[in-house]
């Protein structure tokens, strides 16, 4: 029981850790990727689309992909 | 043929909790089986009439907005009755004659406090995050809810557990975790409903038509997961008896303390956080029409709230036998924290910019733009009170209770009146709300009732912590307990009219959410029917 503490607790606080906080810095960098811009702007959009019934089979969207632009240019 | 397996399915359970009823050990059991039983009856009936009709194939071209409709009046209707709830305890606290003897051991404030809170956080909250959720991932997966009658099941199914908690608090039936009240049979019923919900919610996500996972589907899931864990974790006990409500413990002592704010903190955070910044970010969009301020912001926000947040819960325990390190490490992730909620703040608030003027008229958009006003607010008072110094003052008074308030009411109440305010025209195929002077009303009360609330907090709270602490020149305390809580009366009256406001402000809600149903002018482009395809 005190061996299975001491070596969780050895690698939590140095390669747990680590492994955290990279996979936390590059989620912020594939974030800010160059070229996301477009994708973002698409995914913001996705509440204005499909208000009142469901996507139909072979069409993927009924109304134009961006009815408003984004506030911030 | 499934119909039959569901039959044999309820008519067992129906049998076993009467059964259990007749062996229950004590009265919060012998309540709990009896609910069960009718409940399994009762859907038994229902199943049964059903059994042998032609099937009507769901229709794929319209959303499954049923459980929705229901989520939504639940959540008004348990709204009213937690608030209601809250305002009655707050005056026995300030008149402690309305611990009337006649109900003693019922009606009492211990009794009370827990119906109050899981009323507000679990029924109210709850039922506002199943709306929510039913509603946001159908619209922004452009796909039905997956799993047919799934939906029912949840709704219904959280609905039982809602009413085992609340008899069981009365009765006395808990285990002594804040927040985390319910015995071991109540958590068990709502573990199997929350895993149903997971399904429903992960299968409507699969079958999804846009490419894209819209960001608060990522809030609402990371909810849902989390307080999976998080019950699971904290409701690790052993009960006496299969016929009692009484169970133990696994965790013991420091161990406990450590597990249960692990649990009290993320249940803030994901559930009260997570969950309703998932509505933020779906329907302050909405009824801004416009999208969110930064979509990039929107997912830095996500995956940091998500790494810092579940480290936060030792700052419940400064000055405990939980050891330095432990709580320092959680008050220095508490403050780290100030960054992606104010980050998430600005997002909210942006999305905005250009639209201002909307605010002028549009008295639900105000309520929302004010809930995010309020969470950046809490989510800076919050990490604030984490630092150890400032919680040797605040800890154990009245400015906790205040902090928890501005958040609750504020935030999590007034994005959940917004997003009622939203939905029930939407629902209804209504062209507006039914009186929008009333929503004007129902924002001014309210908000009013929150100052009164979280200003005489403030002031009751920072006096007894202060009173507390003070000593004369041989270092003897000045104040006993009863000197405070003398001191504190006019602050408690004050508080319990901040709650009679906000009170007044919700059944001012109810009735115009009733009116825009029942009287509402029908929606004019509605759809009337959906051509075949």
């Amino acid at each position: 029981m005190e061996d299975t503490y001491t070596f969780l607790q050895i690698v939590a606080r140095s390669w747990g850790a680590m492994f955290m906080f990279a996979v936390f810095i590059g989620v912020i960098v594939f974030t800010l990727r160059p070229g996301s811009r477009k994708v973002h702007r698409d995914i913001a959009n996705i509440p204005f689309r499909h208000d009142d019934r469901p996507a139909a089979a072979d069409d993927a969207t009924q109304a134009p992909t961006q009815p408003f632009k984004e506030a911030r240019q | 043929m499934l119909d039959y397996v569901k039959l044999l399915i309820l008519g067992l359970v129906a049998v076993c909790a009467a059964i259990a009823a007749n062996y229950a050990r004590d009265a919060a059991y012998l309540v709990h089986a009896l609910l069960i039983m009718s409940a399994a009856a009762i859907t038994f009936f229902y199943v049964l009439r059903r059994t042998g009709e032609p099937q009507v194939p769901a229709p794929a071209t319209e959303y499954m907005d049923g459980p929705v409709r229901a989520a939504a009046i639940a959540t008004a209707f348990w709204g009213v009755v937690g608030f209601l709830a809250g305002t009655f305890i707050a005056f026995q606290l300030a008149f402690p004659v309305l611990n009337f003897q006649w109900a003693d051991g019922y009606l009492n404030f211990g009794r009370l406090r827990p119906l109050h809170t899981s009323a507000v956080i679990f029924a109210f909250g709850g039922n506002a995050l199943l709306a929510a959720s039913f509603y946001i991932v159908q619209r922004t997966s452009a796909a039905r809810m997956w799993g047919g009658g799934l939906a029912w099941f949840v709704f219904w199914g959280y609905q039982l557990f809602i009413l085992m908690a609340a008899t069981g608090y009365l009765l006395g039936s808990t285990q002594g975790q804040e927040y985390a009240e319910p015995e071991w049979l109540t958590d068990l019923w709502l573990t199997i409903v929350w895993v149903a919900f997971l399904a429903l919610y992960v299968g409507t996500l699969l079958k999804r038509k846009e490419p894209h996972i819209y960001v608060a589907n990522w809030f609402l899931l990371s909810f849902i997961v989390t307080v999976a864990m998080l019950h699971v974790v904290n409701n690790l006990q052993i009960p006496v008896s299969i016929f009692g409500s009484r169970s133990v413990t696994v965790m013991s002592g420091v161990q406990n303390a450590m597990t249960q704010w692990w649990y009290g903190h993320n249940a803030v955070g994901f559930f009260l956080t997570a969950g309703f910044l998932g509505m933020m970010y779906y329907f302050i969009p909405k009824q801004a029409e416009r999208p969110v301020y930064s979509y990039k912001l929107s997912i830095i926000h996500f995956w940091a709230l998500i790494f810092l947040y579940i480290w936060a819960g030792p700052h419940h325990l400064h000055y405990t036998a939980l050891p330095d390190w432990a709580s320092t490490l959680g008050m220095v992730f508490s403050i780290v924290l100030w960054m992606p909620s104010w980050g998430g703040m600005i997002n909210g608030l942006m999305t905005l910019s250009g639209a201002w003027d909307k605010l002028r008229t549009d008295p639900v958009l105000r309520m929302m733009v004010t809930s995010v006003a309020f969470y950046g607010m809490s989510t800076f008072e919050g990490p604030m009170m984490s630092i150890r110094a400032v919680n040797s003052l605040s800890h154990y008074t009245d400015w906790t209770i205040g902090h928890v308030h501005s958040g609750a009411l504020g935030w999590n109440g007034m994005i959940t009146f917004g997003m009622l305010y939203y939905l029930f025209p939407k629902l209804w195929s209504k062209q507006r709300l039914y009186s929008l002077r009333a929503v004007s009303w129902h924002y001014w009360l309210a908000t009013i009732g929150i100052v009164l609330y979280a200003a005489s907090m403030w002031v009751t709270g920072i006096m007894e912590g202060l009173m507390w602490r003070e000593v004369d020149a041989q270092g003897f305390l000045v104040n006993s307990f009863a000197d405070t809580v003398a001191a504190k009366f006019p602050m408690y009256v004050v508080r319990g009219l901040g709650g009679v406001l906000y009170l007044t402000g919700a059944l001012i809600m109810a009735w115009n959410l009733y009116m825009t149903v029942r009287k509402g002018v029908v929606r004019r482009d509605a759809p009337i029917a959906t051509p075949a395809e």
